[in-house]
């Protein structure tokens, strides 16, 4: 891995929020990523998180209002790779959603909760934190240390 | 830009979906429209073909779960054919293949829909 040449580093990105602009993040997190020199099939694991994080505050958050802000910042150090995500939308409450059930989801012809339940699946660590009337962060972390 | 793309062929009873490049929340609605437009047309039978598919997140796979029932009811199903095995493995992940059948190539997908629909003659 590249990263002993990298001390801590931080990128970021910010844009509105519209669904037109995940490719925008999937491409800025996943070139950050392989730069350090993860491997590709655990930068996919991460881009897909990410994807369901901005793709749940766009619709929760701020509910398809198309003139919020997304700030999308890496972090990387020889441990961990973690991607923090911050919208100024409505505060998610995470343990409201239930775990995902396909019989459900059948019977209901949707599939809410499947990306929040992505997101803990491939990742190390999901953590929201809410500053009520200020801002929402959810980090998506990635231990590199345990990672082939 | 293109990011995505659904076309379809009509083999007759059975009708194909190709998808292309990335499926997400903001491309999903396109795929929505190419069921619902198989639906009007009576259109029940579909293989999805996912040889040129490079990235599918829930908002795709939410696609998929918004139609099968309605696909069954009427004698017809969602059948998933040629995916890449990065695509495979978030179907997987989530418990995909015990609501779909998933085959190898289009051909043996097809080919289930023609033996379905012989049996029942």
């Amino acid at each position: 891995m590249k990263s002993k040449n990298h001390k801590l580093e931080e990128n970021e990105l910010t844009v509105k929020s519209r669904t037109e602009n995940l490719s925008a993040i999937r491409n800025f997190v996943s070139a950050g990523a392989l730069e350090i020199g993860i491997p590709l099939k655990i930068v996919e694991n991460i881009i897909l998180a990410v994807d369901e994080a901005c793709t749940n505050i766009i619709k929760h958050a701020y509910k398809y209002f198309p003139e919020g802000e997304i700030i999308v910042k890496l972090k990387f150090s020889r441990e961990k790779f973690t991607v923090i995500i911050i919208d100024h939308g409505v505060p998610f409450e995470p343990e409201t959603i239930p775990d995902p059930d396909l019989q459900t989801y059948y019977r209901q012809h949707r599939v809410g909760g499947l990306g929040m339940y992505l997101m803990k699946s491939l990742m190390d660590e999901v953590k929201y934190v809410s500053v009520p009337g200020k801002y929402n962060q959810v980090l998506l972390s990635k231990n590199l240390l345990t990672t082939h | 830009m293109a990011e995505f793309n659904a076309s379809t062929k009509d083999l007759g009873e059975v009708s194909v979906i190709y998808l292309q490049g990335y499926l997400d929340a903001h491309t999903a609605p396109s795929l929505e429209n190419t069921f619902s437009n198989l639906i009007e047309k009576g259109k029940y039978c579909t293989v999805v073909n996912f040889t040129e598919l490079a990235y599918i997140s829930s908002a795709g796979l939410g696609v998929f779960m918004a139609f099968i029932e309605k696909m069954r009811e009427n004698n017809g199903d969602i059948k998933l054919s040629s995916m890449s095995d990065k695509v495979y493995n978030i179907f997987d992940l989530l418990g995909f293949p015990l609501l779909y059948e998933i085959y190898k190539t289009e051909d043996e997908a097809v080919n289930k829909f023609i033996e379905s629909k012989n049996l029942e003659k």
